[in-house]
């Protein structure tokens, strides 16, 4: 088999907000390559709609202390408080830079960025909503990650699109760099590096109900895994509160933000019992809970399994001009138009706050120690920093990206001189290729959709809001019989070009690694905290579990250990909105 | 409700003989379901070999635009109970098929690339945001919300008959930045879309607003495009 070998300075996985924005701090200094297995405009980063937060103040009073505080109270206090200070302040500067790149801010009168509520943000520690979120109408993900991607192709930085990577090569602790799969034509494409960067996303598409993309799965992640090295706080993942119903698509926090209201089968706006001072904005987990007590307790609406969300109130010229696309998503989705029908609304799987352990300059952690993989760097939603603990508030995660993107960036840049060229060797590269073939050849009674299916099923019913021992146990033992039968799955493309059969095949078999250890992570902490609701465990516990868990695999199966949380200002307190 | 639909697949597998035919599967759908859904079902369930580009599922990545009963359309974005019983999908046309509903969207990507699809401002910048009122802010909105998925260049008459013809997508991303009170590069980006493969090629023909799944009244932007030409000085065709 014929093999392309590449090489560049830096290789970049994901063309999100997160690869886009540490290439533009990458091509300074080097060559840089960026692989994704779309093209980069498509990536999901797109999809974000409500906004990036940053204390500009140009609708009100706002200091990016008070930013730090809404985040690590947020995060149920096990964000590292160091990272998340350094998002807070650095979102000032990082966002008037984006508008300088070129991204289409909508705008005060003053013609300042102009800014909105949204979930958990508030003004002077809690006191009551204030505008944070900086947007561009309700497509601010399109538009920032359409500003970065030009400024990329500004700037000269190679783009690879439609490339798969199959295998992150890491040897005596270094990086080496990646293999991947030319998707339009089957052709395998080895590409050393100096550096190379993570930033591919997230991966809600474990779960049957998400408002992620087909492409959010996560096989970088597992492939670090699969290496030995850890992964982090990985039980954490939060449901979204509003995913349109009996779809998951999501409708931005910023809905609320601009004055809707949830309400139960009765009528009542009943977040009002659940956080009495900043009601529908309280933070995601929280309201997602809500919404299913109230189902649980016979308050959906008409008695069914969801709850609604009311614009009806809001002026039309605001949903107009500030919520355009949801409210098209709504017309054509769900048939119904949010001026003149509430609109009925359920959580969805929406974001992973665990991920590859990352100190604040983005490299990678191989351990609790500190220690780190040489010339490896992750950033955006597959890495977890941890600047949003058990519980991510909506935009931060933007800002994360583009705060964090460009950290990596600048930490890579300022080692190239001294690292040297990774090689990929033969032995790793045929291996590769065999599994490859061994997949495409294998022969057995299961499909790549049934078992997809299965483990969607199962996570969504075991491992989602509300989480007890007993279903996480079963849990587990299920994903290890898929896991099993993955084994003896068939697939019926065989051809080179295009063959998404394969891809997909690949992917799940990544997708149970993850599912694995998001529930064993789950499974052993045995607390409450932001998004992991354990009913058998409904409290908080600092006394025990006020650490950040590390998921490594050995010979035992998946093993434990913790990471002390950085506590520098704010003190653990109960959580009360 | 749930029903029956036929779907006729256009089908190109490279490295069969022959490498063109059209296939039907029959699917169960419900009301709610899109034709993306459908494919999904048929991928899953009866030929794993179907092949479409795919990621969002709601309209916003621009992935998974294909020619549904003769129009380009987002299939992600397209209701089945929308459409009669047969349901005839086929690539978009005009572009070179690589396998089945996936076409390679590189031309299109490279006329992109010619409009200097960027925002160029040299003048440093200031401490803060650069100001723009909401109003100018108004006149890039409908613009900035083009996803690329091609529908529209790929229903162009013109673009049919001569492939060195920029496009609407194209033009309107030009438009996207000449319009953009911050941006400076108004006479380069002016000279990249006045050539002969440019603005005056558009002859208003308004398929393209008929087909964008944004629903961008692109011919009008190109329009203004023009007037913006005439007012600099750039005449028809031969700059
Ligand atoms: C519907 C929705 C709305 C949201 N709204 C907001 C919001 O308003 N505010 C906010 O702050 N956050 C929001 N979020 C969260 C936020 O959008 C994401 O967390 C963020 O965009 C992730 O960016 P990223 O760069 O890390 O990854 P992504 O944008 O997901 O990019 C991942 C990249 O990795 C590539 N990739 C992955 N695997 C591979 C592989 N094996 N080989 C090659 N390439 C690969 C993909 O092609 C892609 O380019 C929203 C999320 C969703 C789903
Ligand atoms: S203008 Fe409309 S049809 Fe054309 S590429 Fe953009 S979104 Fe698609
Ligand atoms: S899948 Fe993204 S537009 Fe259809």
């Amino acid at each position: 088999m014929e093999i392309n070998k590449h090489y560049f300075d830096t290789i970049i996985i994901g063309s999100g907000l997160a690869g886009c924005r540490a290439a533009i701090e990458c091509i300074e200094n080097g060559t840089v390559g960026v692989l994704s297995k779309l093209y980069p405009t498509r990536s999901h980063s797109t999809a974000a709609q409500g906004g990036i937060g940053a204390a500009l103040g140009n609708e009100e009073e706002d200091s990016p202390e008070w930013h730090t505080y809404d985040t690590v109270k947020g995060s149920d206090f096990l964000g590292d408080q160091d990272a998340i200070e350094i998002m807070c302040y650095d979102a000032i500067p990082t966002i008037i830079e984006l508008e300088h790149m070129g991204v289409p801010f909508s705008r005060t009168v003053e013609g300042k960025i102009a800014q909105r509520r949204f979930g958990g943000h508030t003004r002077d520690f809690g006191k009551a909503p204030v505008r944070r979120a900086c947007y561009s109408a309700d497509r601010t993900g399109h538009a920032v990650l359409f500003a970065l991607y030009e400024q990329c192709q500004l700037r000269g930085v190679r783009f690879f699109q439609e490339f798969q990577v199959i295998d992150i090569v890491i040897e005596n602790q270094a990086i080496q760099g990646v293999i991947a799969i030319n998707i339009k034509d089957g052709s395998i494409h080895v590409f050393e590096a100096k550096i190379v960067i993570i930033a591919s996303g997230g991966y809600g598409k474990i779960f049957k109900v998400t408002s992620n993309a087909y492409a959010s799965t996560g096989e970088c992640l597992s492939m670090l895994f699969r290496q030995g090295l850890p992964l982090e706080d990985m039980e954490f993942f939060q449901f979204h509160p509003t995913g349109l119903y009996g779809l998951g698509i999501l409708i931005t926090e910023g809905a609320r933000g601009e004055g809707g209201i949830l309400i139960n089968g009765k009528g009542e706006r009943f977040m009002e019992r659940y956080a009495p001072t900043i009601k529908d904005l309280a933070p995601r987990d929280m309201v997602s809970r809500a919404i299913l007590s109230e189902i649980r307790e016979g308050r959906g609406i008409d008695g069914q399994d969801y709850v609604y969300l009311d614009l009806r109130h809001v002026d039309k010229k605001i949903l107009h001009e500030r919520l355009p696309e949801i409210t098209t998503f709504c017309k054509i989705y769900m048939g119904i138009d949010p001026s003149e029908a509430p609109i009925p609304v359920v959580p969805t799987a929406h974001y992973a706050m665990g991920g590859i352990p990352t100190d604040i300059d983005g490299r990678v952690l191989r351990d609790v120690d500190g220690s780190f993989v040489q010339g490896l760097f992750a950033a955006g939603e597959c890495a977890c920093v941890s600047v949003h603990g058990a519980n991510r508030l909506g935009c931060n995660s933007l800002l994360d990206t583009v705060v964090f993107g460009r950290r990596a960036g600048k930490a890579a840049s300022s080692i190239l001189k001294s690292s040297t060229k990774g090689k990929v060797k033969k032995e790793r590269l045929a291996l590769i290729i065999e599994c490859l073939e061994m997949l495409k050849n294998n022969k057995g009674k299961e499909t790549v959709a049934s078992i997809r299916k299965e483990l969607q099923q199962a996570m969504m019913d075991k491992c989602s809001v509300f989480r007890t021992e007993e279903e996480l146990k079963l849990l587990v033992d299920e994903i290890k019989t898929l896991k099993e039968r993955y084994k003896e799955i068939e697939i019926t493309d065989k051809s080179k070009t295009f063959n998404t059969d394969l891809l997909e095949a690949i992917e799940l078999g990544h997708m149970l690694t993850l599912a694995e250890v998001i529930a064993s992570s789950a499974l052993q902490r045995t607390e409450s905290r932001g998004a992991h609701y354990r009913e058998d465990y409904p409290k908080r516990d600092d006394e025990n579990w006020m650490k950040h868990t590390l998921a490594f695999q050995t010979e035992k199966g998946i093993t434990f250990k913790y990471k002390p949380v950085k506590i520098t200002r704010f003190k653990p307190e109960e959580r009360k909105y | 409700m749930i029903k029956y639909y036929t779907f006729k697949i256009k089908r190109y597998l490279p490295n069969e003989t022959p490498k063109t035919r059209w296939d039907e599967f029959r699917v169960k759908l419900n009301n709610m379901e899109r034709v993306l859904d459908g494919l999904i079902k048929i991928k899953e369930t009866m030929d794993g070999t179907l092949t479409f580009r795919k990621s969002c599922a709601h309209g916003v990545c621009g992935s998974c635009a294909m020619k549904i009963n003769g129009k380009n359309r987002l299939a992600c974005q397209t209701l089945v109970k929308d459409l009669p019983e047969i349901i005839e999908i086929e690539p978009l046309p005009s572009l070179p098929v690589i396998k089945d509903l996936v076409v390679d969207m590189t031309l299109f990507f490279q006329k992109n690339d010619k409009v200097l699809p960027y925002l160029i401002n040299e003048e440093p910048p200031p401490q803060r945001e650069r100001i723009q009122s909401p109003q100018d802010q108004h006149k890039i909105l409908e613009s900035i919300t083009c996803i690329m998925c091609g529908s529209c260049t790929t229903s162009c008459p013109v673009f049919w008959s001569d492939k060195e013809y920029l496009g609407p997508s194209a033009l309107l991303k030009a438009y996207r930045f000449l319009f953009d009170t911050r941006d400076k590069a108004t006479e380069q980006r002016l000279k990249a879309i006045t050539g002969q493969d440019g603005i005056w090629r558009c002859h208003s023909i308004f398929n393209c607003v008929e087909v964008c799944p944004k629903e961008i009244d692109i011919t009008k932007h190109i329009l203004k495009l023009k007037r913006l030409a005439i007012k600099k000085g750039f005449k028809g065709g031969q700059e």
